[in-house]
């Protein structure tokens, strides 16, 4: 073992800024698959809207109210990424959980909402 | 009494969302690594959910020959599983947090088979109804 004299060898080690398991990596990906996700729904919840028989404005407050949830749940989403970029990232807030949750719950009640067509 | 426990243990599991604060008082910070572990288990979970009401969407858009009714059913089944899975989420990661937290084991649920089976179940019903012809 021809050990160099590495970088910061002296006791206390610092910690590595970088995992080799790349955890914040995979995280941070997972995080991007997410957002895919949450995105290919409002599109899809968008074209439910479209097909839609409700009058103009409940139509606008709707298409407005899911264009916010989406873009508080990609905002989020980011902020956390960004978090990734650390060597050892902090633990999830509860409060961006709880805020992705209650993003999806919202959504998914819009999606209810479109589906009751008082002319059917 | 069984109903009685379910709602009280529901009932701390909600205190326990809004007051993670509690969770980061108790036991030992985990190893990051494990925390980041959890969390993709989270995000994994929500993705379900996502997925799920997505496929709500999908059934309500894409199956326009399907009986009005069975329409509605197969959409707010899917919607609602949806909104489950993404509570699950939040709860079970919760849960797995104070386990690690506390040195406990993880928590075991009966959630994966219910939704296995739900989906299943759901998937079969389309299926006979299709091979029935009774899309229209």
């Amino acid at each position: 073992m021809a050990d160099g004299p590495l970088p910061g060898a002296g006791a206390p080690r610092p910690a590595p800024d970088r995992d080799p398991g790349l955890q914040p990596e995979r995280t941070r990906l997972a995080w991007r698959r997410t957002t895919l996700s949450a995105t290919a729904m409002a599109v899809l919840a968008g074209r439910q809207l479209l097909r839609s028989d409700a009058p103009g404005p409940v139509e606008v407050i709707l298409a407005v109210l899911m264009g916010l949830l989406w873009a508080a749940f990609v905002a989020l989403a980011h902020r956390r990424m960004q978090a990734m970029g650390t060597g050892r990232p902090p633990g999830l807030p509860p409060r961006t959980a709880l805020l992705l949750v209650g993003c999806t719950l919202a959504l998914a009640l819009c999606g209810g909402l479109i589906l009751v067509r008082p002319g059917h | 009494m069984i109903l009685a426990e379910g709602l009280r243990s529901a009932g701390a599991a909600v205190r326990l969302w809004f007051s993670p604060a509690r969770v980061g008082e108790e036991g030992t910070t985990p190893d990051y690594r494990f925390s980041l572990a959890n969390e993709r288990t989270f995000l994994a979970w929500l993705r379900t959910g996502l997925a799920l009401v997505g496929g709500g969407f999908a059934v309500d858009q894409f199956l326009p020959r399907l009986h009005e009714g069975l329409r509605l059913i197969f959409t707010v089944v899917l919607l609602v599983g949806g909104a489950l899975c993404a509570l699950r989420a939040v709860n079970h990661w919760v849960r797995c947090e104070r386990a690690m937290r506390r040195g406990e084991d993880l928590p075991v649920t009966r959630f994966p088979t219910a939704l296995a089976l739900g989906v299943g179940v759901l998937a079969v019903a389309m299926v006979v109804l299709v091979l029935l012809g009774r899309t229209d």
